[in-house]
């Protein structure tokens, strides 16, 4: 309840919490594999991965290092958000199918534009 | 099988520590015994339907229901964490003692188990519900071995058990004037880590300020996914990479929590030692 209530003021918090990368990271399991396995974003900014389950199995997208953990149900899609990141490697995976279901985030310091 | 033994084992451990802690923290209690049993069965009832329901609530509130629903059972639990602590503040004097004066602390301990059941049940729900959507998981791709998965599963859960067990009667060890003192301050942690962990998981969805992503890292020195960064994670609210809201929260439930049980101490030995004497 008191979550809901400071919805709104949440957005705008976001908002101004710094900017948002436009296209968000779009990652698919299948066949307890992501595809998607390496992708790379903005460093120091905060970003969307949308993440969807494509198996009949449930999934849990889960990062230590992205601080996420969210359970994925069978031909279910979620969203997560994570950074700002310093520039480096991350590693995510399918909680529940961490031998095959991984994969990496890499954080590149965005070249300044001329 | 070894696979499936270790993704159920992780989950399950968690939430035997905090049922070891609360079971030392209970001694002595009166029908303790059916109301964590009580508070272990709601909270596998609960895993199986919330596992039922992950996908609706995944997709309510905008996609965000399954942190709001996390953050917001954290958040009940807390509550339940620091009424139990403030309440061992005034009767576990009563309780330390041969628990002579039953007929008031009796009355009292049972809202004390209800808040102790209660966080029973939330621990094993939380945990549950991922252990459930596992097993329902290999059940449901029903591939080659799946018994021997599900078997891996099953020992996953008794191990888990055990390290509630062997927490629990570690803690009896402790002699018993001083065992309240110290599951006290357990609790304290526990709460302290659970606020700090709710407060994570709403800045994550932006609902409140991060105020940091990223304090410190010490992840380099003790991982947080590893056996001993989870047991510090569930028992002491430790992460490897905290928020400036994370650290906020638990500070503040930490500082309630001492400030509240000493005040009320204070207050409880003034007043018996005012009626101690004689008029």
């Amino acid at each position: 309840m008191i979550a809901l209530a400071v919805a709104p003021v949440g957005a705008v918090l976001a908002t101004a919490a710094g900017a948002l990368a436009a296209d968000p990271v779009m990652l698919t399991i299948k066949n307890h594999l992501f595809v998607p396995s390496e992708v790379s974003v903005a460093a120091g900014e905060r970003f969307r991965i949308e993440v969807a389950n494509q198996d009949s199995t449930p999934a849990e997208f889960e990062s230590a290092d992205l601080r996420v953990e969210k359970i994925v149900v069978p031909g279910g899609k979620i969203a997560v958000m994570a950074g700002p990141l310093k520039p480096g490697i991350y590693k995510f995976f399918d909680d529940y199918h961490p031998d095959t279901a991984k994969g990496t985030l890499t954080a590149v310091e965005r070249k300044v534009q001329d | 099988m070894l696979a499936s033994l270790i993704i159920v084992f992780r989950e399950v451990f968690e939430a035997g520590l905090i049922v070891g802690i609360v079971l030392a923290a209970t001694r002595g209690v009166p029908r303790r015994g059916v109301f964590i049993a009580a508070g272990i069965g709601a909270g596998v009832l609960w895993a199986a339907l919330l596992a039922g329901f992950a996908g609706a609530l995944s997709d309510s509130l905008a996609g965000r229901g399954q942190e709001v629903f996390n953050a917001s059972v954290l958040a009940v639990a807390v509550v339940m964490l620091g009424w139990h602590n403030l309440w061992m503040a005034s009767h576990g004097r009563e309780l330390a003692g041969e628990m002579k004066a039953m007929g008031q602390a009796v009355v009292g301990g049972d809202k004390s188990l209800i808040a102790m059941a209660i966080v029973v049940a939330i621990a094993v729900l939380r945990e549950g519900a991922e252990v459930v959507l596992f097993l329902y998981g290999i059940a449901a791709a029903s591939s080659e071995g799946w018994a021997a998965l599900l078997l891996g599963g099953a020992l996953g859960v008794a191990l888990g058990a055990a390290v509630s067990l062997l927490l629990y009667l570690g803690l009896l060890a402790i002699p018993l004037r001083r065992l309240f003192s110290v599951t006290t301050w357990l609790i304290a942690l526990v709460a302290a880590g659970m606020a700090g962990q709710a407060a994570a998981i709403l800045a994550g969805i932006d609902l409140i300020p991060s105020f940091g992503f990223e304090l410190w890292d010490t992840s380099w020195l003790l991982p947080q996914d590893s056996i001993l960064g989870r047991a510090l994670h569930a028992l002491a609210g430790y992460s490897d990479r905290p928020m400036g809201v994370q650290l906020a929260a638990y500070l503040t439930v930490l500082a309630v929590l001492a400030i509240g049980a000493h005040r009320i101490e204070a207050r409880s030995a003034q007043a018996a030692s005012e009626a101690a004497v004689p008029k």
